[in-house]
């Protein structure tokens, strides 16, 4: 009776990082968890041996203790184990980031995503006309389908600036005179919040954005009153930018 | 010699199988241009050290006169070496010189003139050759100890 | 004209002064006095010296820059300093503590004035060289800090200066091109200094002080002068091609008059300069560089914890070729500071990033055994020695997981990566540099540090350093990012933030304490004699501190620790591999003091 409840309840805690709100994001989040507890028992055993040593061998006499200078067994154990783990860490680590990396073949809702000092603009170039811009604490919403392939084109005007989303496990640079490409399937509706990781000046700090994911249904009809409204609220947007930029 | 010498061409080998290795995974020019740098900069006194090695033990196809040169070890290389063989002059060890703060000034004025104008170049452009004579100068006549 | 000096009997075979080719008698006192000695000297030790107290302060300095920004980040929207100032500090603090205090520091100050004594040396090498490496580096300091009273301030772009950001569209003035002089000021001196420490270990060790009888710190110290060769050209490679875009209409590194493109499979026209090749350079340097700072302290924390376990070093020649591995793997890893770039081939920079850790892991274990079964004494050396092992355990372990991409892709550039690399550097910049500076303060100084102080100091510091950076690593993964000066409220982050500058003030008030220390040590001395620690290197065979071309006898050179070997000839008969010899049950063939240099010989002496 005890077994369904402790597997039921039991889950592997997530050590302070987002369980990830994209597929991406989950790979990536699996192997945190991974080398987590690799560092835990790793830095445990070895912090111990520390303490161990510390406590137990405080001088207790003047005689001088053995002079032990080597010990050949002990010495390739801890050469080789740790070349055995490193190996095993990178073949996780190789699985995990040809996920996370992957562009899909099939169907995906495109957003080109502009960075520049210091706002972000949002373009959906499948649907003409529809662009969303903000400047700092604007910060823009890029809003998005749940469930479906996102494909993010990345670059920046200027500096080079960080596109990241905590929640999606997922940051990569915007850079001018080249173009970055990932994927998103974000798995649940809901706002993420972003922010510019990559310093790139005076207003890094206020550089944010979100991404809400809604349903498709809700997408649809988001970007038909978007494509209607787009000019309009362009200009307002530029209006209180004018005002409210000190 | 020949630890220095092992050390170094290791170096360099180590360095030209990562940069060639690099080079065929990635074909990034900059990475790669680097690591082969790197490897030069090992085999380069590596194998001057090595020939010095060699030569001191009389190897033949490094020195193909007379055995003169054949010295053997350094005394810093032998494990049983006293320090009585070590007695004797060293090497040249200058004492007290005003050069080397005159150079550093001279550089450091020369650096902020480019920053900040050519005027402040000028002195330390002097200042820099006024140390180069002196200390060329000073280590022809032997200077201070 | 050379002076002998008549070797003493005890110890029979010791050694004769050996003198430079101008010996009249080094000791008569004809030459400059006052400042203009002290601008003249080329004396490794005079320059050691200077380089440590001018690192020093530039230490302080940049403590305080980071005390400041703390203050700052009590509050979401702090109002001590505006973005530009705060910009400014931390891209301040980083420079001063990377490029000006624990570089300088380690291969400057302690290098410059051990490595010799370390290996029966009268001097470094190239002696004017070396004090040409130090005013290089003090001009450097000078105008790296005149950022600050320029117009437009100082350079703000971090201590990594990435383009197009360091362009000179977009950080105008002055500041920026002092740093970037400041940089190549430095960066001579260091590279100057790498050519004297290789050139005098290779070439000024004394008689049967054999390659692998050098203890570990001159060892790393070897390594670490190969590595500065390999990445300060470089460094100052890349910020002179920055210096040429900023003012001489070259587009090396921005991307002006290329069409940015929408479609990455469209090729860009016309010859575009690259943004990201001033990352590849600046990281072919930037990772060698804090290799060059962890290894002297490895080396430090190498000579400290033998003789504060009575021990001798355990596993010298893994710990000879792990650092030797550590150093070529620190060469071929620059690119995982740039996973999240999209330009990087991961596979190639994971490995190797995850395989440094096999090579730092050996130096770990080899501390720990070095430790086992010794009679540990607590001084404060060896408490901060073990405070650095601590530090740099964790440290190692979150660069580990830094090593994977799909990790880095989310604490790339938040606070998760600022509490790593001040473990790793506080680790060892601070917790080894300042044992080093207590372990050998004695010989330099000839008079002890106050214990009670010390040990006070270390625990504030180690407090304060756990306070500081644990709760940065929590809200780096919450989602924090690095250089803000402002962050969202309502996210939960403040009380991290709140911690973390408590733990930086406990840091602060421990390091009021060592100015307190080195005060009274001057007002009131201890003296310390020639070996306050019952240590084992050959510097402390010499006097406290040593004289002008530092021996006046050197003891007989036959294992790593001639001074060890020296004052307890009944302790070779207890070397032996991994069982202890019971007390007796050998010819004493190697006891007393009429011991000759080769007393017990014909065991096995590591070579």
């Amino acid at each position: 009776m005890l077994v369904p409840v402790v597997l039921g309840g039991c889950q592997i805690p997530s050590f302070g990082a987002y369980r990830g709100s994209t597929t991406q994001g989950q790979t990536a989040f699996k192997l945190w968890q991974g080398f987590f507890i690799a560092g835990l028992v790793i830095g445990g055993i070895v912090g111990l041996l520390i303490l161990w040593a510390v406590l137990r061998y405080r001088k207790k006499s003047d005689t001088i203790p053995p002079q032990t200078q080597y010990h050949r067994v002990i010495e390739i154990a801890y050469t080789v184990i740790p070349i055995l783990i490193v190996a095993v860490l990178f073949a996780f680590t190789f699985v995990a980031e040809n996920k996370v990396t992957a562009i899909s073949e099939g169907e995906q809702v495109t957003v080109n995503v502009t960075a520049f000092q210091w706002g972000w603009e949002f373009q959906y170039p499948q649907y003409s006309g529809v662009k969303v811009i903000g400047i700092e604490t604007q910060a823009p919403q890029m809003v998005v389908p749940a469930g479906e392939t996102i494909r993010i084109f990345l670059r920046s005007n200027d500096v080079i600036h960080g596109f990241y989303v905590p929640q999606f496990n997922y940051s990569e640079y915007a850079q001018p005179g080249r173009t970055n490409q990932f994927d998103l399937n974000i798995v649940h509706t809901g706002v993420y919040r972003g922010q510019c990781t990559q310093f790139c000046g005076l207003y890094h700090s206020l550089m944010l954005f979100s991404v809400r994911a809604v349903t498709p249904s809700q997408f649809q009809s988001w970007t038909q009153q978007q494509s209607a409204s787009n000019s309009a609220s362009i200009s307002a947007l530029k209006k209180q930018a004018a005002k409210g930029d000190s | 010699m020949k630890i220095e010498g092992i050390f170094l061409i290791g170096v360099g080998i180590f360095f030209g199988l990562v940069g060639t290795a690099y080079w065929f995974l990635s074909y990034e020019q900059g990475g790669t241009m680097m690591l082969v740098g790197t490897c030069l900069l090992g085999l380069l006194p590596g194998s001057y050290y090595f020939y010095w090695y060699r030569r001191m033990q009389g190897s033949k196809f490094f020195y193909w006169g007379t055995l003169e040169n054949k010295r053997g070890i350094r005394h810093e290389d032998r494990p049983d070496a006293t320090i009585a063989e070590g007695a004797g002059t060293i090497n040249s060890f200058p004492g007290s010189s005003i050069w080397p703060f005159v150079m550093g000034m001279g550089a450091f004025l020369l650096l902020l003139g480019l920053v900040f104008g050519v005027w402040i170049a000028i002195p330390g452009v002097s200042l820099m050759l006024t140390a180069l004579i002196g200390v060329t100068a000073e280590s022809r006549r032997g200077g201070h100890i | 004209m050379t002076d002998v000096i008549d070797p003493p009997i005890i110890g029979g075979g010791a050694g004769t002064l050996v003198h430079d080719d101008h010996a009249a008698d080094a000791h008569a006192e004809h030459g400059p006095s006052g400042v203009l000695k002290w601008l003249t000297s080329t004396d490794h030790k005079v320059i050691g010296m200077s380089y440590m107290i001018t690192s020093l302060v530039m230490f302080y300095l940049a403590g305080i820059m980071a005390l400041i920004m703390r203050v700052q980040l009590w509050d979401p929207h702090g109002a001590i300093v505006s973005p530009q100032q705060f910009n400014e500090l931390f891209t301040m603090h980083g420079s001063l503590m990377l490029y000006l205090f624990a570089g300088p520091f380690a291969f400057g100050g302690l290098a410059n004035y051990i490595v010799p004594l370390q290996i029966g040396a009268p001097d470094m090498a190239f002696p004017r060289l070396n004090a040409l490496s130090y005013w290089l580096y003090l001009t450097g300091s000078i105008t790296m800090l005149l950022g600050f009273f320029v117009a437009g301030g100082a350079a703000a772009f971090g201590w990594v200066a990435y383009a197009p950001l360091s362009a000179a569209v977009n950080s105008p003035g002055a500041g920026p091109d002092v740093w970037l002089m400041a940089l190549a000021l430095t960066g001579f001196s260091a590279i100057f200094t790498g050519v004297n420490l290789c050139g005098t270990i290779f070439y000024l060790r004394a008689p049967g002080m054999t390659m692998f009888r050098m203890p570990i710190f001159t060892w790393n110290m070897l390594v670490t002068g190969i590595l500065i060769l390999i990445a300060f050209p470089v460094l100052t490679s890349a910020v002179i091609m920055l210096f040429c875009d900023r003012h001489f209409g070259t587009h090396i590194y921005d991307v002006i008059g290329c069409h940015t493109l929408i479609h990455p499979n469209v090729p860009a026209p016309q010859a575009c300069g690259s943004p990201v090749l001033w990352q590849n350079l600046f990281w072919f340097f930037g990772h060698p560089e804090v290799y060059i700072l962890a290894l002297p302290y490895f080396g430090i924390v190498t000579e400290i914890f033998p003789v504060f376990s009575g021990k001798p070093v355990f596993g010298y020649k893994g710990m000879v070729f792990a650092t030797m591995a550590i150093a070529a793997l620190s060469t071929g890893v620059w690119a995982h500071h740039m996973f999240t770039t999209g330009t990087v081939l991961l596979p190639f920079f994971s490995l190797l990033s995850l395989a440094i850790a096999v090579p730092t892991g050996i130096k770990f274990f080899n501390w720990i055994g070095t430790m086992w079964r010794g009679q540990l004494r607590f001084t404060t050396p060896m408490v901060f020695s073990i405070g650095f092992l601590f530090a740099f355990l964790m440290g190692g372990v979150t660069g580990v997981m830094l090593a994977a991409p799909p990790i880095d892709f989310f604490v790339h550039d938040t606070y998760f990566v600022v509490a790593h690399f001040h473990q790793v550097l506080f680790g060892t910049a601070v917790f080894a540099g300042f044992a080093g500076l207590y372990y050998w303060y004695p010989k330099m100084f000839g008079r002890m540090l106050n214990e009670k102080l010390g040990h006070l100091h270390f625990w504030f510091t180690f407090v304060g350093f756990w306070l500081t950076f644990m709760p940065q690593y929590g809200v780096g993964l919450k989602g924090m990012p690095r250089r803000v000066a402002y962050y969202p409220s309502g996210l939960g982050w403040q009380i991290y933030n709140q911690l973390s500058t408590i733990g930086a003030f406990l840091i602060a008030f421990g390091f009021l304490l060592l100015l307190i220390n080195l005060v009274r040590s001057w007002r009131n001395p201890v003296l310390a004699g020639d070996n306050p620690w019952d240590a084992q290197t050959l510097e402390w065979f010499t006097s406290s501190p040593p004289p002008h071309h530092n021996y006046t006898h050197l003891p007989p050179i036959r294992s790593e620790r001639p001074t060890w070997d020296y004052n307890h000839p009944d302790a070779l008969a207890l070397r032996h591999g991994k069982v202890p010899v019971p007390a007796g049950s050998r010819s004493t063939n190697g006891s007393g003091p009429h011991n000759n240099g080769d007393g017990g010989a014909k065991e096995k002496v590591p070579v």
